[in-house]
């Protein structure tokens, strides 16, 4: 059996539903960021099998892959430092908490 | 059917991916969750490996697990307290959001199936993308070349820097 | 001539300055940069009088000269507002009235107000009062008067209420300001009508001529059976009556002696009272040619206006007020001079250069009137007559500069005040005899109230004082000095040489039957005066008194003019049209606001929990929102 695009999307596609999962349950922000890990990384995936399968001459999904992991880092430094801040201002990370700024 | 050495390895890859991604959301202990995530890391890397972008499952094992991950588990420890470390998953959420996570799933597996992806001929996956080539490519000022995002993604990280201090530091 | 500029710009560079850093300064230092600023002002504006006087004539007349004019805001090509600096016999003559009472007043202010809270913010109000005054009086057109003319009303609503701490002066500027406020909204109307027609701001426009054409047409325009530039020229009587404190628009004048007596020689007998009959003498060429009735009206109010206010004159007790209706007396002869005018040339037009004669004489001698109340009130701490008498001994420059000044206006020769009121007397007698009949009489009555007021203070019987009044410092007297040398020897000014109605020579000369006439009725009313008066006991005074006490009491209620007011505007206008509409705004529009703002708070109460501030329902409802958009499309598809 030769291995196809669908064989891997459909990891993606798993890992993509558990990142949701998690994001919508988690009660703890830095899981909830954790979840948001596994989206990206499925995205990832979906980027890296797009130019393997579809476009083996060109290495545009590869570098968007890699761009990709570069931003996450970005944005995971930002998320963490903010939300030690918030930890610091209300002692908890606790989501359902963190509802001040409605008003 | 012959099963090649290949496929054994992508269904051990795509077996371990699953049950880890899983895990990663079904835990109740949020560091034992890094953890899993960090396997479900070098499972992604692992897919890299084999589809022969060996550079890019490199720099997802050195960034993901030898920075983000080392983040986290900081993170989670300054943040420790009893109620921070098992604060599991709220009961009544479970539903909503496992209905809107397989729904979701759902309609994507629908997609792949209907969909009729046409495979380039040329496809072959275990020749690997050389060194030289992703060298030129990443710092090359012509088409299809990435001198301009890459520059941009240095400024963008020294703003993270810069950014993720200013927020952090203590008043 | 571009340096009367100056004159112009000096006052109000002075109003900024003490206005905004006076309170840095010392008392006498503010008083002096405004003193000296307004020296300067006076001198530039004798040496501009000189030079205007003395410069060739044109065609038998002086020429109108513009030195600087400033297009400001244009309505269209022909109509556009200026702001410039006209300068012509009567406008210059009225400089120079202004800027004497004007530094006289300041000089004397630095004696008077000595001492007093707020002396800076005084004499920044007091340039401002200038600065607008000579700016109404050299306008060059008609809109540069009215905004001048709103500056003057304000600045004498600032003096007016300059003691803001007490409510009597609070309501007296109130008043002061609505009432000639809603006279000028005649005026603006008036304006409006008149430019609409002529397309026509520019005073020399409108005068020389070149507008003629365009006038005589809409002359032949009626509105409600009135020729439309009647409607526009009355319109502006009624601005004019409005400052000029014409009957009935008088009530505001009285109630403003509330202010500093400095302010009332400046403001409300010298300056700014005149600028109605400035008003009307400015536009004298168009009510001659185009609206000789509203000349008729404005005679009979004016006649009215003085007979009427010279009445209240004799019964009231405060000094300053029997001043102020003597003032409203006065004015009203100049009104009826312009109005008693059939024609434009020297001898129809005898009243112009009357009323004008008047108006310098009147502004010098009623601005020592005041000033000499305002010493005597210095030094009795007091403005009704029983807190005085017997002054003369204590106050030796004071009583006889006042008495100058009251033989003045009562029309004994050789002062000032003779030549003018004959004049206008004559006038008036070539117009209707009748009218002449009334002038005198009113011209005795006027003699009768002013010695009245003089024996009540300088003479009878000597009131208990707390301390010895004494004769006030020189600040003080020096103004009533050289004013009583202007007002014993004005009259000899050979006033046809410089203003006539139509701008020749014209060469006064006494009608003796008039001239005799008036001295009689003068010496006569000031023999009554005398008699009822000098004594120590008034016993004739009260017993005339009790027989026409009706008459009396309703003279010295003003006639109840005041009450008639409080009348209309409390019950008819308040009681009537403004509670209603009050309780329309406040129930009918102010109720449809609140329901529509309390609807919208309702509907927003109710969809608020949408914003509950949790992220992940925020997440749910967008994933919620992407499938169902992905299964559309998948449907679509």
């Amino acid at each position: 059996m030769e291995i196809q695009v669908e064989h891997y999307l459909i990891i993606s596609t798993i890992m993509l539903c558990a990142g949701i999962y998690g994001f919508l349950v988690r009660k703890n922000t830095l899981a909830m960021l954790i979840s948001v890990e596994l989206i990206l990384n499925a995205a990832d995936i979906n980027f890296a099998v797009f130019n393997k399968f579809l476009f083996p001459n060109q290495l545009e999904g590869h570098f968007f892959t890699l761009f990709a992991i570069g931003i996450v880092a970005a944005e995971t430094a930002v998320a963490i430092a903010i939300i030690i801040n918030i930890y610091r201002n209300i002692q908890t990370l606790n989501v359902d908490k963190m509802d001040k700024l409605k008003h | 059917m012959d099963i090649t050495f290949q496929n054994v390895v992508f269904l051990i890859v795509a077996i371990f991916i699953t049950v880890f991604s899983v895990l990663t959301v079904t835990t109740n202990k949020i560091m034992r969750s890094a953890t899993y995530l960090l396997f479900v890391l070098f499972g992604t890397a692992a897919i890299y490996f084999l589809l022969g972008y060996t550079f890019l499952g490199a720099v997802q094992i050195m960034v993901y697990a030898g920075g983000i991950i080392i983040l986290y588990v900081f993170s989670i420890l300054l943040t420790n307290s009893d109620e921070n470390i098992n604060t599991g998953i709220k009961r009544g959420k479970i539903l909503p959001g496992l209905i809107s996570a397989l729904a979701g799933a759902g309609i994507i597996f629908f997609i792949i199936f209907t969909h009729n992806f046409m495979p380039s001929a040329s496809a072959n996956i275990l020749q690997e993308v050389d060194m030289k080539t992703i060298g030129f490519t990443l710092v090359g000022g012509g088409k299809h070349q990435y001198i301009l995002p890459f520059e941009v993604l240095g400024v963008l990280l020294l703003a993270c820097i810069i950014g993720g201090v200013l927020i952090a530091r203590k008043r | 001539m571009e340096y009367t500029l100056i004159i112009l710009l000096l006052p109000a560079i002075m109003f900024l300055f003490l206005g905004l850093a006076g309170h840095k300064l010392k008392h006498k230092v503010a008083g002096l940069f405004g003193t000296i600023s307004l020296g300067l002002v006076t001198c530039l504006s004798y040496f501009t009088a000189w030079e205007y006087f003395t410069s060739p004539r044109v065609n038998g007349v002086f020429e109108k000269i513009i030195p600087f004019n400033f297009e400001w805001l244009s309505f269209s090509e022909a109509l556009h507002v200026d702001i410039g600096i006209l300068l012509d016999p009567i406008s210059v003559m009225m400089l120079i009235v202004i800027s004497t009472v004007s530094l006289m007043v300041h000089i004397y202010s630095l004696g008077y107000m000595h001492g007093e809270k707020g002396f800076q913010r005084y004499y920044a109000f007091l340039s401002l009062f200038t600065f607008s005054m000579l700016g109404l009086v050299v306008a060059t057109n008609i809109f540069q008067t009215y905004i001048f003319w709103e500056l003057v009303g304000v600045s004498s609503y600032l003096l007016i209420g300059f003691y803001y701490t007490k409510p009597s002066a609070i309501a007296a500027s109130k008043k002061a300001f609505i009432v000639t406020r809603f006279a000028d909204l005649g005026f603006l109307i008036g304006i409006l009508v008149l430019s609409f027609y002529s397309q026509t701001f520019s005073f020399v426009e409108l005068m020389n001529g070149s507008s003629d054409a365009i006038l005589t047409g809409a002359a032949t325009q009626t509105f409600l059976g009135i020729g439309v530039l009647s409607w526009a020229l009355g319109l502006m009587f009624i601005g004019a009556a409005g400052k000029s404190a014409m009957f009935p628009l008088h009530i505001w004048l009285p109630d403003a002696m509330e202010g500093p007596t400095p302010v009332s020689a400046l403001i409300h007998a010298a300056t700014m009272v005149v600028a109605g009959v400035y008003l009307v003498a400015r536009m004298f060429y168009l009510y001659i040619g185009f609206a000789p009735g509203v000349l008729e009206i404005i005679a009979i109010v004016g006649a009215f206006t003085s007979l009427f206010s010279a009445i209240i004159a004799c019964v009231q007790t405060d000094i300053k007020r029997v001043l102020a209706f003597s003032t409203i007396s006065q004015i009203g002869f100049m009104m009826v001079a312009l109005g008693v005018c059939t024609g434009m040339d020297s001898h129809e037009g005898l009243g112009y250069m009357a009323s004008m004669f008047h108006l310098f004489t009147h502004a010098m001698f009623k601005a020592l009137l005041f000033l000499g109340a305002g010493s005597i009130i210095h030094a009795v701490h007091s403005n009704e007559m029983k807190d005085m008498g017997g002054l003369r001994k204590f106050m030796p420059i004071t009583h006889i500069t006042f008495l100058i000044a009251c033989l003045a206006i009562a029309g004994i020769p050789p002062f000032s005040g003779f030549f003018s009121k004959d004049e206008i007397l004559a006038a008036a007698f070539k117009f209707n005899p009748a009218m002449g009949w009334t002038m005198t009489v009113i011209a005795g009555l006027t003699a009768f109230y002013m010695f009245r007021l003089y024996f009540n203070i300088f003479w009878g019987k000597e009131a208990k004082h707390h301390h010895t009044p004494h004769e006030s410092p020189l600040t003080i007297t020096i103004p009533l000095i050289i004013l009583a040398i202007v007002t014993i020897f004005g009259g000899f000014i050979p006033f046809g040489h410089f203003i006539t109605s139509d701008g020749l020579l014209y060469n006064i000369h006494l009608d003796p039957q008039v001239a005799i006439t008036s001295v009689v009725v003068a010496v006569l009313s000031i023999a009554i005066a005398t008699i009822f008066y000098k004594n120590k006991e008034q016993k004739i005074p009260a017993m005339l008194g009790e027989k026409l006490s009706g008459l009396h009491k309703a003279a010295t209620k003003k006639f109840y003019i005041d009450e008639v007011y409080q009348f209309i505007t409390h019950r008819i206008i308040f009681a009537c049209i403004s509670t209603p509409i009050a309780w329309f705004d406040r129930h009918i529009v102010d109720g449809f606001m609140n329901l529509m703002a309390s609807s919208t708070q309702s509907l927003s109460y109710s969809i608020r929990k949408f914003q509950s501030g949790h992220v992940q329902q925020y997440a749910f409802v967008f994933l919620l929102g992407i499938i169902f958009i992905i299964g559309l499309i998948l449907l679509v598809i």
